[in-house]
């Protein structure tokens, strides 16, 4: 499998998007932090459960963990995102495509209010 | 503006962020390319880098003219550096360990020195792995320029831009700038 690919299987899947998108909302998280996260959300799944979804994401590098004394803290790391975004959008396309997705952002937002 | 507004209001910023890529080329390769001014200007924000490898020794940007340019026609006037530093640790070609200030407002530079750490690890196949981690206590404006929430305003896309950038132009011998 390329970086690609396993990239793309890693973010297949709803489970590890969630746990990314923990991480964006705030970095350098335990393996108990994540889980807790996981059971608030209420998904049938087990501490083992999150370790083998940590796992494929370590393996794409959307994740990498960094010892802090005793603890092991999980990092987002965007690189592997931003590769797939260079690879299709070049520095003038970014501007027309942010103007959109800021568009797109503002309209739902309005709609979400009224 | 929204998008920016919309993501440091949802973002709650880290103090440590954390980036790794995986770049065909040489650790001494990879190496100069952080460490010299005619690398640092070939990808990224373009700005010169001036390192004085050893504990003690200054670190600091000074901006491209197209940097500038663009950062006046936003009506933001820079001054002559732009990032200052100091060199905590240099082990070539694998560790580089720096303090960090960004210069370019009053905002940016009341924030003080935050700590970057790149790591240079040598793997199979003639890839290696950099990796970057930025401990940014007190610095939460710097913070959320350098994880690309500015990016839609010209502030560019942050770390993973610039080092999506550097792979790339040590792979194909191309920038992002380049390829335009």
């Amino acid at each position: 499998m390329t970086d690609d690919d396993l990239v793309f299987k890693a973010l297949a899947d709803p489970t590890r998007r969630f746990l990314l998108d923990r991480l964006f909302e705030r970095d350098g998280r335990t393996l108990g932090d994540l889980v807790a996260e996981v059971e608030r959300a209420e998904t049938a799944l087990t501490r083992f459960g999150v370790m083998k979804h940590l796992r494929v994401l370590e393996d794409a590098e959307l994740v990498i963990t960094r010892k802090e004394g005793r603890e092991k803290k999980h990092f987002l790391n965007p690189v592997p995102i931003r590769l797939i975004h260079d690879r299709w959008i070049d520095k003038y396309t970014e501007r027309r495509v942010s103007a959109l997705t800021s568009l797109k952002h503002e309209l739902e937002n309005q709609e979400k209010q009224a | 503006m929204t998008t920016a507004t919309q993501q440091s209001a949802t973002h709650q910023i880290a103090t440590t962020q954390m980036y790794r890529v995986y770049i065909r080329a040489t650790p001494e390769a990879i190496w100069d390319a952080i460490t010299k001014p005619e690398w640092s200007a070939r990808y990224g924000f373009g700005g010169f880098v001036s390192y004085d490898l050893r504990k003690g020794g200054e670190y600091k940007v000074r901006p491209s003219a197209e940097f500038r340019a663009g950062a006046e026609a936003r009506g933001n006037k820079l001054p002559e550096v732009i990032i200052d530093g100091e060199v905590l640790e240099a082990d070539p070609p694998r560790k580089l360990v720096t303090t960090f200030r960004m210069l370019m407002d009053e905002r940016l530079k009341g924030e003080g020195f935050t700590r970057i750490t790149h790591e240079i690890v040598p793997g199979a196949n003639g890839v290696c792995s950099l990796t970057l981690t930025h401990e940014l206590e007190g610095a939460p404006t710097l913070a959320a320029i350098l994880s690309g929430a500015f990016e839609a305003q010209g502030a560019g896309g942050g770390h993973a831009w610039v080092l999506s950038d550097l792979k790339s132009l040590l792979e194909t011998g191309k920038s992002f700038a380049d390829s335009n």
